[in-house]
């Protein structure tokens, strides 16, 4: 049911480019800073299809402009943003967004970081545990002190595992 | 007749390589002192033989000699002496004889400053960076000749060096980078040794600190030289992009830093060993996983070498039997006892163990952020791209948490350290990071979530190290004599940890509160950009030794008087047809002004690019100080005291950090 | 079973060197067309041979057809012009050309320099219909089935090595369907 909005925005989109096109700006103004940054943004996150590691609003390959006119006069009818990025996807694939999408493909890419931190905290969380079931920590009585005292001589530097 | 006495030189230093790879491990391994003492020799030897073949590259460079393919393809008659020099490194041949070099450079100094130690253990690690130059040598024999002619047809002048890379940025970016990722070799060798002869002991972690630490530094001056010189010469003021080739070179740098910790937690506590062995393989293979993305093609990125199947084949099979045959070892050979009920849950060793986590951490993101888009292609689902976007979103969280943990593990004391007396210490640092932060937010006008928190980490740091340095200096003979009496190593970790609180306070700054603006603007006109006014003079013409350039001229304004002239550049290279935008900046140790020209718009009227961005230096003042703190932490005396061979482990608490209150 | 814990690394190190291995002499930089399995984008266009006629997507019904994006300015559509001339001619291959940001004048004296592979020639100044394709850089060669739908699509120049491994499977599998 998802695709089913993101169909019919594309849909949507494919009317509203064929007027927009057009009239490429030389420059593009917009009426608030608001929308300046969201312009900024939006080109920043897509990626140059041509160049490929720049993103178009750095790049100067001419598919770039096409594509930065092409975001500012989606934005001057009125598309939302993701309207913008979907317009674009539907052309030139899922390669020019810079931020990947959640979804099946990308979910481990997504929760890795945290898979990763919490894994690692579980890890030394296990550490401290078992260090503590070991050392019953004040006094040691003089078998456990022979015991460490060994422990101590078998990691001298000579032994191995 | 010079290039081919530079390649003989480069095969001799291959044969001097098998020879040091196999004759002293021999020794080491029978007993026999006569084949251990061919260490240092073969060490020498391979050394001088490399850096002939080097000086023969650069003096065809010099010459003009075209008749050499490699000079042919990257320099031109037209272009200055420096340029010609630091050509020698700007494509993949000269390069990789630079990192070559470097690598036998490296081997030379640990033939050098090791004379103290055991000679088997000189002797397997010598062996050891033997097999790593072997490899190098053969592959640049192999596959990458510099010294190919080009015959009979040669060329009459050169197709130019890529106009990106004529810059002081780039003449010393790699030659520093490389100095970091080559010199990981040497705590790698230092690790794959001490499996061998399994004495993985505090010793094996002393002997290996210093040289993780000089490579560490080298590789955060190369990573800060490279953003920096992104910064001002991509020409839009980005200072890291994410690009696979970055990624490549942070990723030995996070967990090369893992890897400083956790060796001073073996060096100091003689616990952790497995998991510092490990980081000191994974390390150095990172440095090749990094030569391997640069060099073989097989993701897209602005700074990557030609891509070449064979060189990538061959680079792989390097990588993978480096990393196959080492952690085979590993698997085998590190040692699986614990060493129990030495440190409690809140301690020194947990702090850093943590903190080795979050490190480990970021290294595996930044790892899969990267490769990510090759393994979804290879199982055919599509093409993605990961960008600045995802790793801002994971990375940045991973930076202030470890920042944060950092503050606090300051004031830990080794094996243990009291909860409730840890908590009253970080109270005041707490109190006066969370005022201090909300003037920054104050100051630079408007909150936002991860702004606070960015500077808040920063802050917290750098309170955290003051606070303890204070605390370490009180001494009855006055505040001076404490300071002195502190050692260099310890002074490298303030040092060191100041320089990352810089570098996340310029990041976080810039990012939240830089301004950036796309103006229209012709001769006369003024545009704001922050507090600053820019008035666009007029353009000019003029010539440089090998481009022609068109300049805009601009004057900046704060409050009405002038602060700088600025005159960015659009070079036309005719060479290579290339077109560059050369920025403009007034840089300065809060803010810099950044101005580019872009697109003329009509006869008169031009696309200015104006930036403020304040802070900005500090990522590249805050790394240099982490080098800084580095280069101290090596020169610490203790270093240079004669080590017994079989060094006790410390039970002590003579500490790198050594609580001088505890004493007094 | 600590002793195999030891072995993880090992694991993932050699899993990682098999998609290493796997990206080697793979382009990174190509990519697959976003409209494949798509039909071609609506359009109207006029005909760059008969000005007063207009082309629109019906053009691609009926028959498999090559659709190639070129341009006067581009160099490589020079290069791959004479290989065009030889599909159009040797093997009857329906080509239809997409003229791509170009200038009418130049496009002729391109054709009248080089020959006339083209079946029929769209003709798109703005590279409208070229930026609804996804083109980022001429030359570009579609394959689209006699449904109009986009099966295929080769970036950079054809030749008769990319006809003969590349386009011709293609269209024998579009034709085998078809």
């Amino acid at each position: 049911m998802r695709f089913m909005p993101i169909f019919l925005a594309a849909m949507w989109v494919f009317a509203a480019t064929a007027h927009a096109q057009g009239e490429a700006p030389e420059f593009y103004d917009f009426d608030t800073q608001a929308e300046e940054q969201r312009f900024r943004g939006l080109i920043a996150e897509l990626r140059c299809p041509k160049c490929q590691n720049q993103n178009i609003a750095d790049s100067n390959a001419p598919i770039s402009k096409d594509m930065r006119d092409q975001v500012y006069l989606l934005m001057q009818s009125g598309a939302t943003d993701d309207e913008i990025v979907g317009a674009l996807v539907d052309r030139f694939g899922e390669f020019v967004k810079y931020k990947p999408p959640v979804d099946r493909r990308t979910i481990l890419l997504w929760g890795f970081p945290a898979i990763a931190v919490f894994g690692g905290f579980m890890i030394v969380a296990g550490v401290v545990i078992r260090s503590r079931k070991q050392s019953p920590e004040p006094a040691l009585s003089a078998e456990e002190q022979a015991r460490v005292r060994q422990m101590l001589a078998d990691r001298d530097p000579s032994s191995r595992s | 007749m010079y290039p081919e006495l530079g390649q003989l030189a480069l095969i001799i230093a291959l044969l001097l390589a098998v020879l040091l790879s196999t004759v002293p491990l021999a020794g080491a391994l029978t007993g026999r002192d006569s084949l251990q003492a061919f260490a240092r020799p073969l060490s020498a030897g391979m050394f001088v033989f490399t850096g002939v073949s080097f000086a023969v590259l650069t003096h065809a460079f010099m010459v003009d000699d075209f008749s050499v393919a490699y000079v042919a393809n990257n320099s031109n008659s037209m272009l200055p002496w420096y340029y010609k020099f630091s050509a020698v490194w700007g494509g993949h041949e000269g390069s990789l004889l630079l990192w070559i070099l470097m690598l036998a450079g490296w081997t030379l100094a640990v033939a050098m400053f090791s004379r103290k130690l055991p000679s088997v253990m000189v002797s397997q690690v010598l062996s050891v960076m033997g097999m790593i130059c072997v490899g190098f040598f053969l592959f640049i024999v192999i596959t990458s000749n510099p010294f190919e002619r080009i015959l009979p047809n040669i060329p009459a002048d050169g197709s130019d060096l890529n106009p990106l890379l004529q810059d002081i940025g780039l003449i010393l970016h790699p030659p520093m980078l490389y100095m970091g990722y080559v010199g990981f070799s040497v705590a790698f060798a230092f690790a794959i040794a001490a499996l061998i002869n399994g004495k993985l002991d505090a010793a094996w972690a002393r002997w290996s600190r210093p040289w993780t630490t000089v490579a560490w530094s080298f590789l955060t001056l190369g990573i800060a030289l490279g953003s920096w010189w992104a910064y001002y010469e991509l020409g839009w003021g980005g200072w890291w992009f994410w690009d696979p080739v970055e990624n490549a070179s942070l990723l030995p740098w996070l967990s090369g830093t893992a890897l400083m910790h956790s060796l001073a937690v073996t060096e100091k506590r003689g616990v952790f060993k497995s998991w510092t062995v490990l980081l000191a393989i994974v390390t150095f293979s990172l440095s090749l996983l990094g030569a391997f993305l640069v060099r073989s093609g097989v993701l897209t990125s602005v700074h990557s070498f030609a891509a070449d199947p064979e060189r990538g084949s061959f680079l792989l099979a390097l990588l993978g039997i480096t990393v196959v045959s080492s952690l085979v070892l590993y698997a085998f050979r590190a040692p699986v006892v614990h060493v129990r009920s030495r440190y409690d849950s809140l301690s020194r060793e947990i702090f850093l163990l943590l903190n080795n986590v979050l490190l480990v951490a970021a290294t595996l993101l930044v790892a899969i952020g990267t490769l990510y888009p090759l393994v979804l292609d290879y199982l055919n689902m599509g093409k993605l791209s990961i960008g600045e976007p995802f790793f801002n979103a994971t990375f940045s969280p991973m930076a202030v948490a470890a920042g944060l943990l950092l503050g606090a593990g300051i004031f830990s004391r080794w094996k243990k350290t009291d909860g409730g007396w840890l908590a009253r210490k970080l109270l005041w640092p707490l109190a006066v990071s969370v005022v201090a932060t909300t003037g920054v937010m104050l100051i630079y006008g408007g909150f936002a979530p991860w702004a606070f928190a960015g500077v808040f980490a920063s802050v917290w740091v750098t309170v955290a190290t003051a606070w303890d340095l204070w605390d370490k200096s009180s001494s009855r003979q006055g505040r001076w004599h404490g300071l002195k009496r502190q050692s260099r190593s310890y002074y490298g970790m303030v040092f060191g940890h100041l320089g990352l609180a810089m570098v996340m306070a310029g990041a976080t700054v810039v990012s939240n509160y830089g301004i950036e603006r796309d103006v229209r603007m012709v001769p006369g006109d003024s545009a704001m950009v922050g507090d600053y006014q820019v008035v666009f003079t007029g353009i000019g013409d003029r010539r440089g030794a090998n481009f022609t350039a068109e300049y805009g001229s601009f004057d900046v304004f704060l409050d009405g008087k002038q602060v700088a002239e600025l005159h960015p550049e659009k070079r036309h290279y005719p060479v290579d047809m290339s077109v560059m935008t050369e920025a403009d900046i007034d840089g300065g140790l809060f803010r810099d002004v950044f101005i580019a020209i872009g697109e003329r718009i009509t006869d008169e009227a031009w696309a200015i690019r104006l930036q403020y961005k304040p802070l900005v230096r500090w990522l590249w003042l805050g790394s240099l100080v982490m080098a800084i703190g580095g280069f101290l932490a090596i020169s610490d005396k203790r270093y240079r005291i004669r080590v017994r061979s079989e060094a006790k482990v410390d039970t002590g608490n003579e500490a790198g950090a050594a609580p001088a209150e505890a004493r007094a | 079973m600590k002793r195999l814990m030891l072995f993880l690394p090992l694991i993932l190190a050699v899993g990682v060197g098999i998609f290493l291995a796997a990206g080697i002499g793979k382009d990174p930089t190509r990519l697959e067309s976003a409209l494949i399995g798509k039909p071609v984008p609506e359009f109207s266009l006029a005909n760059l041979r008969e000005p007063g006629q207009t082309l629109d997507q019906s053009l691609f019904r009926g028959e498999v057809a090559l659709l190639n994006v070129w341009a006067e300015w581009c160099p490589a559509c020079w290069d791959e012009h004479e290989d065009l001339m030889w599909l159009a001619n040797e093997k009857g291959v329906r080509i239809v050309g997409l003229n791509y940001k170009d200038e009418k004048e130049k496009a002729f004296s391109f054709l009248d320099r080089l020959g006339d592979p083209y079946q029929t020639i769209i003709y798109d100044p703005r590279g409208s219909l070229g930026f609804d394709l996804g083109v980022y850089g001429a030359p570009e060669t579609f394959v689209i089935d006699a449904e109009g739908v986009v099966r295929y699509r080769h970036v950079g120049v054809v030749n008769e090595r990319v006809w003969e491994e590349i386009l011709l499977p293609v269209i024998n599998r579009v034709e085998g369907k078809s």
